[in-house]
């Protein structure tokens, strides 16, 4: 048991590992962001797809002795091109990216097979680092996180509008087809961030899980985000220190986190469902109006 | 001929500018016309009811209104201005479809999209937009779920508010493009009266591209039906009738008033029956 939780020099590793909370926190907000999309645009599939791609880019760097970000951003920014080339719906796509999935996966197995470097190395970009995050590699994702959180704030009104329905946005002038593939780069960079933290097999608790909590407990296109970003980094962030007391890597902490807040929140829009709609007129009511 | 009372067309001098305009217009796919040579002015605050069969060109005639469709040939003008993506002086309301029950947006949200959706930046409170969303949704008469969820309304509700999102920019021409499909006849019916007071409020013209002329019948002042590259424009009385239909379609159509609805029937009615079956797998509201 004391390899999952020993908490006996929690003060020394803190100092540790002030980065990696660092890390914790971009990702949290930049997952809690984009989560928000991934969901309204029904794109999980593409996220698990582009992770495995990603991940086939970080073997292939760690192999060659290349930088292993910039290894799995090439894979997703590949995959997001890929995939918006394919289609700009989910089920348009949905079967190029199971056909693409496992060969990124088989790739990536194969680099890591051929790789004799550290062990750990290998599993990290799989199933998630043991907190360990350099300064360089700190850097680089405060870099992207900025790219991701920028390109965001200023495509939100649109891309909220295109994911809702495109033919009506088109009709109002939103510019839905460069929408599309601009989202799958920004939905890219994402992953690749979080392939270095969570691993490539653990992203979708990133990237789903806090938006799919936050859209069952509010409808606000105010307070979604909010939430999906408070979920995301207290996930991220609570799994960080959880795991400071183990040998394990932070995935699986940062996983359960994410997965009881999802199940706090149906719990929550299950308790409040028989209020929700105290006003509503019955059927025959609303007719009458005219 | 039709069955309710009709609205006369709003006042218009010989000055005033159409709110849409066509002249000796021209689309075709490939080798296939869908229409040609066709002159069409809207005057504001008209009603003109789109109908014909399906793939005669309804709502590439939209797209063309809307700029996303180039003419062959002619030119099209809103508002006196060529027409072009984006442009603000059209409202649009679209086909019912269902939204998600995990939307993040409640009806006030969904309608102010029609106002400001389109601009760069982040969805922010705003006071002036809250204060708009607010008289369009009691025109609409939908303040009573104005914080609903819009994914928990009924089909009917959510076409009441599209229409309300349509006409939330103040627009001077209102495109419905087949806005009553999916909804049973009661909800037709209202959507329909929604759309004419709407017009009638604000003064904005329709051009509503239906496959069934009977919920807007009480309320199109005039009829643009298109079929096999050809047209007809005229009164409803002019256009629906076997004459017409049957010269324009060269084959045998019948027009039938039962109760104050037209019933269709040859021809045009395969047309339909053809339209109807292809939306088959649509939602019901």
């Amino acid at each position: 048991m004391n390899r999952i939780f020993d908490f006996s020099d929690y003060g020394a590793l803190l100092a540790l590992v002030h980065n990696s909370l660092y890390a914790g926190a971009l990702l949290g907000l930049v997952g809690g962001l984009v989560g928000v999309f991934v969901v309204a645009r029904d794109l999980p599939f593409a996220v698990h797809g582009t992770s495995e791609l990603s991940f086939a880019g970080g073997a292939a760097a760690l192999l060659l002795g290349a930088n292993v970000v910039v290894g799995s951003l090439v894979g997703s920014v590949l995959a997001a091109v890929l995939f918006g080339v394919l289609g700009a719906r989910a089920r348009d796509h949905n079967s190029a990216i199971g056909v693409l999935m496992p060969f990124g996966l088989g790739l990536g197995v194969l680099f890591l097979s051929l790789y004799e470097g550290r062990a750990a190395n290998k599993f990290g970009l799989l199933t998630g680092q043991i907190v360990a995050v350099d300064d360089p590699q700190l850097v680089a994702l405060a870099v992207i996180s900025v790219v991701v959180v920028a390109t965001m704030l200023v495509l939100w009104r649109p891309l909220l509008f295109a994911s809702l329905d495109p033919e009506l946005a088109a009709a109002r002038g939103v510019p839905v087809r460069l929408l599309s593939p601009v989202f799958m780069l920004v939905l890219g960079l994402a992953v690749a961030m979080s392939v270095q933290i969570v691993g490539a097999l653990l992203v979708l608790a990133l990237l789903v899980t806090p938006a799919a909590a936050a859209v069952r407990v509010s409808h606000s296109p105010f307070v979604v985000p909010l939430l999906s970003v408070a979920f995301a980094l207290v996930a991220m962030v609570g799994g960080t220190l959880l795991a400071l007391g183990s040998s394990i890597p932070i995935s699986p902490y940062v996983t359960t986190v994410s997965f009881a807040i999802y199940l706090l929140c149906r719990l929550v829009a299950r308790l409040r469902r028989p209020a929700e709609r105290p006003g509503e007129p019955a059927p025959a009511q609303v007719a009458e109006v005219l | 001929m039709s069955g309710g009372p009709r609205p006369e067309p709003a006042p218009r001098g010989p000055a005033a500018v159409p709110a849409l305009r066509l002249r000796e217009a021209s689309l075709s796919y490939g080798s296939r016309r869908l229409w040609s040579g066709l002159d069409l002015d809207v005057a504001p605050g008209e009603f003109v009811a789109v109908l014909g069969a399906n793939g005669a060109g309804k709502s590439s005639l939209l797209k063309v209104v809307l700029g996303q469709q180039p003419l062959q040939a002619g030119r099209v003008e809103v508002a006196g201005r060529p027409a072009r993506r984006g442009d603000r002086n059209i409202g649009y309301v679209p086909q019912q479809k269902g939204l998600e029950a995990t939307t993040p947006l409640r009806a006030r949200d969904f309608v102010r999209l029609g106002l400001d959706g389109h601009r760069w930046g982040p969805l922010l409170p705003s006071r002036s937009a809250r204060a708009k969303v607010e008289e369009v949704l009691e025109a609409v008469g939908a303040t009573s779920y104005a914080d609903v969820p819009v994914g928990r309304l009924s089909g009917g509700e959510q076409q009441r508010l599209r229409v309300a999102q349509s006409i939330v920019g103040d627009p001077r021409l209102l495109l419905a493009d087949e806005p009553l499909l999916s909804l049973d006849l009661h909800h037709a019916g209202a959507v329909s009266a929604l759309v004419d007071a709407c017009r009638t409020r604000t003064g904005a013209a329709v051009l509503f591209v239906t496959h069934d002329v009977n919920p807007v019948l009480p309320y199109a002042d005039r009829v643009l039906y298109l079929a096999g590259g050809r047209f007809r424009i005229g009164t409803p009385e002019q256009v629906m009738n076997s004459a017409t239909l049957s010269e324009l379609y060269g084959a045998p159509v019948e027009v039938l008033e039962s109760g104050g609805r037209l019933l269709v029937a040859g021809a045009a009615a395969e047309d339909r029956h053809d339209h109807e079956h292809a939306h088959a797998h649509g939602r019901a509201s």
